[in-house]
């Protein structure tokens, strides 16, 4: 696969042929790519979403249907590695995070601002993440997903690019595509056939996979949401914390604890009777609009257990959202570095540039050390995923960054700005609140 | 295609490495801890067997094979695992096993390096297979390296050396010393050059070994040169005093401090696995599913030092693969060592914490990897120094903006 020119100005399309990646092939197919490099300026609608009361109904989804179902769920296979340490994306990652690159700073950072105080992400935003392919990027390819082998990695250096925009409106836009990735990755034939197709078109619905709750010291291997036996069926018992765009959601993929099982994945169609929203807005990931899913008896037939419900499935998805997560955190933090250092370079005190004390150089030097370091602990974990090797230690590392770098990288973001950072005249302040849920976060989000 | 693993290709060599500081290192790393000074004879066979690993190109040993940006026929585009990526491997298994031996292995010495890395063929024909070692610091001039007051003069087809040199590491074992003088202090670090002196050399006399903190098996010498007197081609480099020519010396370490690096992450993770084991004979084991909060305080602490650990491996292992690709890695070499010293000294001494009077003790190396880190956040560039030269190059900034 080794490219022989070194033309940098091949087009996108012209890049893809000849290569045969399927999904460098579709993402040069949409000309997306073109209009958000050529419309700069974005008419942001000031969407303001329906104020919610204190406590409204799940969405009233769609019907999800079987359409062809395959004899065996279909799987993206594991990425095969030449063996070569190698920290240079392939071309298919690559793409893919040009693309979310490009997207970001011409769309996500400048609707940030608004969407932060409006607790509410622009929908042609929405929109044009799809068109990217954020929702399928765990769809296998039998079912009309884009990517041929696993994609993690590129889940990962999606939502670092995104996250560079803005982390809260990269939560609202990847969720969706953590419901996908899950049936993709576990889900049966049967869930694989009823679900994934709204994931692979233009319409995806709004979807949750909802681990946190909201206690102290959450820990989602002793989960207080409970899956009790009812004939052949279950009953669900229990509340999760900070779902992005939950009252929009049509999906959820729900763990509990059930009984006799031990923490459970279990697919949850909104408008099940018993499940409510309450509105959750949290000092981070605004854009996300978060809410609370309250869970009062719901009802659901023995197949909603996602897949064959193994614990090992569970124990990947909760370190699949952590490398998520610190996906997210790099994003951010890299945004803080970038804008710290013009910063610092123009403030002037004391008749020189701040920066050219070492007080503050040295904490500009530690923002760049740290978010060096939590990338490649996130990329490790994410690549290990993809080649299905054991993971959970990287991913349990890459999080341990996100929570104590990030936060730091975060705080001193808004302390070399001084009094400054701390108005909302500069996003530093966002990025503080942010970094510090990307710590907390459990679930919601897949690589 | 993004894969952040040992490459296949060099697990036998990481292997080969990691038994060598399991049988060598490891069983003698107390013994010479407490006999400083005393040469560590065992080497001598160990260092004739690195010598062989060193032949091979794509394989470093323990260091000192010099780290050569030789541009070679493959493919600009093509990932390239080489040398440098090997080297760092290499060292770090040898780390885990004792840093100080390591630093004591025959012609193994950053002198070495730098010989190998910048001399010509004639000089590598007549230095090469010896022991070098590296003399820059002064008692006036440490992390300042362009303010040594060694001089050089020409004196016909010799030059004569003045000065004094103090922490040369290897200095009393070592078959050659590269000093680093100036042939003309007026003219700041552009007349810095590095000249190879033989260690028998008359002019060069050994002033004393220092007593240390950590890595006593290694030796660290100092020595006053009077009128030491080197024929001209004990000159490495460009004799013309041009200010890319201090660059040119200063790019050694370039490549030098992803090795520094490499050693501190041997260190660490030495530490690590050994509190790793204590802890799990108090019961503690670390569980990755479960969040570092809802676990112990000494999992927890654990967990927070092994991904700092983490973190330094990998910005060790890029430093030295952009080396390997012919990336500029000035940046990321400093990243790597500067967060690896620190880590490095952070987490030998929280083992020690978490270990108690066993991390005390003497009856295990932890104490001992507490002491020997020390110096891995100091030489090659100190912290603050790392710290400098990545906030000059992010700041873009020189170094008279930022001192």
């Amino acid at each position: 696969m080794s490219t022989t020119t070194t033309d940098t100005d091949r087009g996108v399309a012209e890049r893809a042929m000849g290569i045969g990646l399927r999904g460098l092939n579709w993402l040069a197919g949409s000309d997306l790519l073109d209009r958000i490099r050529i419309r700069k300026g974005v008419e942001r609608a000031l969407f303001q979403g329906t104020k919610q009361g204190f406590r409204t109904a799940t969405a009233a989804g769609r019907t999800f249907a079987a359409a062809q179902k395959l004899g065996k769920p279909a799987r993206q296979p594991r990425s095969q590695s030449k063996g070569l340490f190698d920290i240079t994306p392939d071309d298919e990652q690559g793409m893919f995070q040009e693309a979310g690159r490009a997207f970001a700073a011409d769309q996500v950072r400048p609707a940030a601002k608004a969407a932060d105080d409006e607790r509410t992400t622009p929908p042609e935003i929405l929109a044009q993440a799809t068109e990217l392919g954020v929702a399928m990027l765990g769809v296998p390819a039998e079912l009309g997903g884009v990517m041929e082998e696993g994609a993690a990695t590129t889940a990962a250096l999606i939502g670092e690019a995104l996250a560079h925009g803005d982390m809260g409106i990269a939560y609202a836009a990847l969720a969706p595509g953590a419901v996908a990735t899950a049936i993709g990755l576990w889900g049966s034939a049967e869930q694989e056939a009823t679900y994934l197709p709204s994931f692979t078109g233009e319409d995806v619905p709004a979807a949750a996979l909802a681990i946190l709750e909201p206690r102290p010291l959450f820990n989602p291997m002793r989960l207080e949401t409970k899956a009790t036996r009812d004939g052949e069926g279950w009953v669900l018992d229990g509340a999760k914390s900070l779902i992005a765009r939950a009252s929009d959601c049509e999906l959820f993929v729900v763990a509990a604890y059930a009984e006799g099982i031990g923490p459970t994945l279990f697919i949850v169609e909104s408008g099940t009777k018993g499940l409510s929203i309450e509105d959750e807005p949290a000092m981070g990931l605004r854009p996300a609009a978060t809410g609370r899913l309250i869970i009062e008896g719901v009802r659901l037939p023995a197949t909603s257990i996602l897949g064959e419900g193994e614990r090992s499935d569970y124990l990947e998805c909760v370190s699949r959202a952590r490398i998520a997560w610190a996906s997210l955190s790099v994003g951010t933090s890299q945004a803080v570095l970038d804008y710290v250092i013009p910063y610092v370079n123009d403030r002037q005190a004391f008749g020189e540039p701040v920066s050219n004390r070492q007080g503050v150089a040295f904490a500009i030097s530690d923002i760049g050390i740290e978010t060096g370091g939590m990338r490649l602990a996130t990329y490790r974990a994410a690549a290990r995923a993809d080649q299905g090797v054991e993971f959970a230690r990287q991913a349990a590392i890459a999080r341990r960054l996100a929570a104590v770098k990030g936060m730091k990288i975060g705080s001193d973001g808004v302390q070399l700005l001084g009094g400054h950072g701390f108005v909302k005249e500069h996003p530093v302040e966002r990025w503080y609140r942010d970094l510090r849920s990307a710590g907390v976060m459990e679930g919601a989000l897949l690589v | 295609m993004i894969n952040l693993e040992i490459p296949k290709k060099f697990k036998p060599l990481a292997q080969q490495a990691n038994q060598v500081a399991t049988e060598v290192f490891r069983p003698i790393s107390r013994k010479y801890d407490e006999a400083e000074h005393a040469y560590p004879k065992e080497l001598d066979m160990l260092a004739s067997l690195i010598d062989g690993m060193n032949e091979g190109s794509d394989m470093g040993g323990a260091g000192a094979a010099g780290v050569r940006r030789s541009a070679n026929g493959s493919d600009p585009g093509e990932n390239r695992n080489g040398s440098n990526l090997s080297t760092v491997l290499g060292i770090i298994e040898l780390c885990w096993g004792d840093v100080g031996l390591l630093l004591s292995m025959p012609r193994q010495g950053l002198g070495n390096s730098a010989i190998a890395s910048v001399a010509t063929e004639e000089q590598l024909a007549t230095y090469g297979g010896k022991w070098a070692a590296m003399a820059i610091t002064e008692p006036e001039a440490g992390s300042d390296s362009a303010a040594i007051r060694t001089t050089a003069e020409l004196d016909g087809d010799e030059y004569v050396l003045n000065g004094e040199k103090i922490f040369v590491t290897s200095g009393d074992r070592a078959d050659l010393i590269v000093v680093w003088a100036t042939l003309d202090r007026s003219k700041g670090r552009a007349a810095i050059k590095s000249f190879i002196v033989e260690r028998d050399n008359p002019g060069l006399k050994l002033d004393r070994l220092e007593h240390k903190l950590g890595i006593r098996a290694s030796d660290t010498a100092n020595f006053t040169l009077q009128d030491c007197r080197v024929p001209n081609e004990a000159l490495l480099g460009d004799p013309e005093v041009k200010e890319k020519g201090f660059a040119g010396v200063m790019e050694t370490f370039d490549n030098t401090r992803p090795l520094v690096a490499a050693m501190a992450v041997g260190v660490t993770r030495a530490a690590l696995e050994e509190t790793r084991r204590q802890l799990a004979s108090a019961g503690v084991e670390v569980d990755y599913d479960t969040p570092a909060l809802s676990q112990s305080a000494a999992a927890a602490r654990f967990l927070e030092m092994e991904a700092d650990y983490e973190a330094s491996w990998l910005l060790t292992l890029q430093a030295a693969w952009m080396a390997d690709n012919s990336k500029p890695n000035s940046l990321q070499a400093s990243m790597a060592k500067a967060k690896a010293g620190r880590t490095c000294v952070d987490v030998t001494l929280g083992c020690v914490e978490l270990c108690g009077a066993i991390g005390l003790g003497e009856t295990e190396l932890l104490e001992k990897w507490a002491r020997d880190s020390k110096i891995l956040d100091i030489f090659e560039g100190t912290q603050q120094i790392q710290l400098l030269i990545v906030a000059r190059q992010l700041l873009g900034k020189n170094s008279s903006e930022l001192r």
